[in-house]
């Protein structure tokens, strides 16, 4: 069978010899379809990543709703973020296996190394729980500790990008970091950290480079740093870039940690128990309404996936499938004009069967180019996406699974697209083809 | 020329005739779509954005960590941009269309108990240079007296901010509270606070626009006697001559960090600059769709050469057969053509459908509005046209076929 095989696999290649022009049109076209194909869903596929691979199913983001009763519509989704009386009652129960409270912030970076001016670097505010929660993998040090937490030490953690800007690299712990004018003791160096997308808090930008100085919460707060991202107020709510604890206002992020279902469905218990005991209180005047969603759930909910990104790559299918129709017609025109040898052939004895494997395989040959070509055109077209402003373009690289699906959806669609004209090649009646002759 | 024979002939190439119909048909749908999304984006990015840009950079100063940025500080600051040459006036303005960041409030014609009955619009404020630094004209009314301004600092922002009782409203949004009326001397409300709208102004676009370029609600506008400094968050915007712009940038930018050494400028860039930013996104999806219609045309083109060539040689005897029994040239031309067209026609009153599908689809999954009918009949004509392109090569070639071919044996 398998010399037979290598026999068709001439014939093949001879007959897509014979017709250049319309051979290289065929691969082109396949081409063209599947590296735009792709092109999008490799994008779209690495923007609706998990961030935190083998860790994100045990994340949760809870919600609860403390708006007054004033515009309640009843089934109304509870406010995206908590306020700081919540955050502190919610983090300081302890119910989660772990809880991290946090928030956006810019800090102004004084150097003490020469040639380096002041310059404004993300941060985000946190507790404790935010690193080992988050597995956050650290090159020298360590992340503080709850009493950090707790004496409003002045403590940071940085980001290896902005030590090796600040301190020209190598270990740090132990030095002294300059932010807003007041001394920090830098406690841990991290190591890899770019989740993306920017999960924990997505209102600075789903796409988002992870922030350069990590600070306590209470220290941030200490001595009035500035606060990164919306405040939502009611009432007679005040914002502004340091909302007051008391101001009816969210603009915290508050995640957690369950280890077990039983752990999911008691802290959602302990949610509702908790939104109606402040309304005992009178401080929220609206039923319990709560969301548990895992980390997965809170993105989607969230459509971090650009719109656009998710068009293009309904675009590019549809383009696709008109590039498999067209190869499709291309094929069939091709393998009809035989008709006269296939009649021959199939008078000197060749099977229906065996004739579809030789067509089959001349089909198969069309879409294995088809297929490198593509793999090409869509190295050249994720070239092109890192090359747009977009926040997320930097993200657009091939990985392995992608570049598979890439062969598969080569063959797969060339195979599927030779079958039907092979199939109708095969029917044709030997003797019709001879008296015609 | 007689369609029956065509039908007959099509009839023995059922898959054939259904490939090409079928490639037609998809084609129609997702081109017509996509050029729709790519005028939509045309549009958006073409928006006018009621201000000169031309004449406008902008800079400014980030003051995180200090607690300087006050009104006070911003008047010293827009004393010495004034003086730079070049500069005919200056401002210090909380939001700007197309900035992306957005000051709103809602606004009612009845007092409102809960702020979100109202209807979101944005606040303008920047002391009584705003208008003329914007280019800003007074419709109806008059401009606010330099008695009604006063200061907003971050302490008490958003008690003061709320609480403004005078406005200009752009002539939008004037027509969206009153259609029929003059809007100057009207109160409307902010929650329950009577706001008298002393002037209407000439539209400006939002700091954020929908999706749907055509919405007027783009243009609704509110501007409040307040004056704003760095601290929060103002633009310096400097009005100049187009020619000079760069120069003044430059300047004002090297003055500001000479004045505030220890701070740094957040922003330094003309307004075209920061309108190319905030559309950017609508460009490169603009682009990607048009390219992706063009290969889409190719790739269907080449579908109809191919399988026109392959029926021009399949026929090349009957085809000799008509020559001989008196058919001309042009007769030829006219089979392969006509029968083109039968297939392109068939192609997209299928398309149409599929159209109107994936737009009904889009419009209920994505931000994009009803496909207007005259897509149809245009996309209609292009592949029509597309296909008699296509099929003219094949068909040229029917036409050269001599008559002896028929008199061959093979």
């Amino acid at each position: 069978m398998s010399s037979q095989n290598a026999y068709y696999l001439q014939l093949a290649l001879r007959a897509l010899q014979r017709n250049p022009v319309l051979t290289t049109l065929m691969v082109l076209a396949l081409a063209v379809g599947i590296g735009t194909c792709m092109t999008t869903l490799t994008v779209l596929h690495v923007l609706s990543g998990d961030p935190l691979p083998g860790r994100s199913s045990d994340l949760y983001y809870p919600q609860i709703d403390p708006r007054d009763a004033l515009s309640y519509r009843p089934g109304e989704e509870p406010m995206g973020q908590v306020t700081w009386t919540d955050g502190m009652n919610l983090l300081e129960a302890h119910r989660a296996d772990r809880q991290a409270l946090m928030t956006g912030g810019s800090v102004a970076v004084q150097s003490t190394r020469n040639g380096v001016d002041p310059f404004f670097e993300d941060a985000l505010y946190t507790t404790a729980e935010f690193f080992p929660m988050f597995g956050v993998p650290f090159r020298y040090g360590h992340a503080w500790g709850a009493a950090d937490d707790s004496s409003r030490a002045r403590v940071a953690v940085i980001s290896d990008a902005l030590n090796r800007r600040v301190f020209g690299g190598g270990d740090s712990v132990g030095k002294v970091l300059r932010l807003n004018g007041a001394a920090f003791r830098v406690v841990g160096v991290l190591g890899d950290w770019h989740p993306s997308p920017h999960f924990y808090d997505m209102y600075v930008g789903s796409y988002a480079e992870p922030e350069g100085v990590y600070l306590p919460l209470s220290t941030s707060q200490d001595i009035k740093m500035d606060h990164n991202g919306p405040v939502d107020c009611w009432g007679n709510g005040g914002g502004g870039p340091r909302p007051a604890h008391t101001a009816p206002c969210v603009w915290l992020q508050f995640w957690v940690q369950l280890d077990s279902p039983a752990q999911v469905a008691a802290y959602r218990q302990f949610l509702v128990n908790y939104s109606a005991q402040q309304k005992s209180l009178g401080r929220f005047q609206r039923p319990p309404n709560v969301r548990l969603r895992s980390l997965m759930q809170w993105l989607s909910y969230n459509q971090v996936v650009p719109d656009d990104v998710r068009m293009q790559a309904w675009l590019a299918l549809g383009f696709l499938l008109v590039c498999l129709v067209n190869t499709v017609g291309l094929l069939l025109a091709k393998f009809l004009r035989r008709s006269g040898e296939i009649g021959v052939r199939r008078a000197l004895g060749a099977s229906r069967r065996a004739i579809f494997m030789q067509l089959l395989i001349e089909s198969g040959l069309v879409g294995l180019a088809g297929g490198v070509l593509g793999l090409l055109l869509t190295l050249l077209g994720l070239w092109a996406v890192r090359q747009q402003p977009s926040d997320y373009a930097k993200l657009a690289h091939l990985d392995p699974t992608m570049l598979l699906a890439t062969f598969g959806l080569a063959l797969a669609g060339s195979l599927l697209a030779g079958a039907l004209p092979a199939w109708r090649a095969c029917l044709i009646p030997p003797a019709l083809q001879l008296k015609a002759q | 020329m007689s369609v029956r024979p065509i039908l007959a002939a099509l009839r023995r190439h059922k898959i054939a005739a259904f490939l090409i119909v079928l490639e037609i048909a998809l084609a129609f749908a997702i081109v017509s779509n996509a050029v729709y999304l790519v005028i939509g984006r045309l549009q958006r990015v073409d928006l006018p954005s009621g201000i000169d840009e031309r004449n406008l950079v902008l800079l400014q100063l980030a003051t995180a960590g200090k607690q300087n940025g006050s009104v006070a500080s911003a008047q010293t600051d827009l004393a010495a941009l004034r003086a730079i040459p070049g500069v005919e006036s200056a401002s210090a303005i909380n939001t700007l269309p197309l900035s992306s960041s957005q000051w709103a409030l809602d606004y009612s014609l009845r007092p409102m108990r809960v702020f979100s009955d109202g209807v979101q619009v944005p606040v303008f404020f920047g002391g009584p240079e705003l208008l003329q630094t914007l280019g800003i004209r007074v419709i109806q009314g008059s401009a606010f007296q330099p008695s009604d301004y006063s200061d907003l600092s971050p302490k008490d922002v958003f008690k003061a901010f709320v609480n403004a009782r005078q406005a200009l409203i752009t002539q939008a949004f004037a027509q969206r509270l009153w259609p029929h009326a003059s809007a100057v001397g009207k109160v409307m409300y902010m929650g329950e606070t009577p706001v008298l709208v002393v002037g209407v102004v000439s539209n400006i676009i939002r700091p954020y626009i929908s999706a749907d370029a055509h919405d007027p609600a783009n243009c609704y506008g509110v501007i409040s006697p307040f004056r704003a400094g760095p601290d929060l968050n103002a633009w310096y915007a400097l009005r100049c001559r187009p020619a000079e712009c760069a120069r003044v940038l430059k300047a004002g930018a090297a003055k500001l960090q000479a004045m505030h050494p220890t701070e740094t400028l957040n922003a330094q860039e003309s307004f075209t600059h920061m309108r190319q930013r905030y559309f950017r996104d609508d460009r490169s999806m603009a682009w990607l769709l048009l390219s992706t219609v063009i290969a889409l045309l190719g790739v269907t083109a080449i579908g109809i050469v191919g399988l026109a060539s392959f029926w021009v040689q399949q026929r090349t005897r009957q085809i000799g057969v008509r020559r001989a029994l008196g058919a001309r040239r042009v007769d030829i031309l006219r089979y392969f053509q006509t029968e083109n067209f039968l297939l392109a026609t068939a192609g997209i009153v299928l398309g149409c459908a599929a159209a109107i599908g994936i737009n009904v689809w889009l419009m209920a999954h994505y931000a994009v509005p009803r496909l207007p009918v005259i897509y149809l009949p245009l996309g209609a004509l292009l592949l029509w046209g597309l296909g008699q392109l296509a099929v003219l090569g094949p068909a040229l070639r029917a036409a050269r076929v001599a008559p002896t071919v028929a008199m061959r044996t093979a």
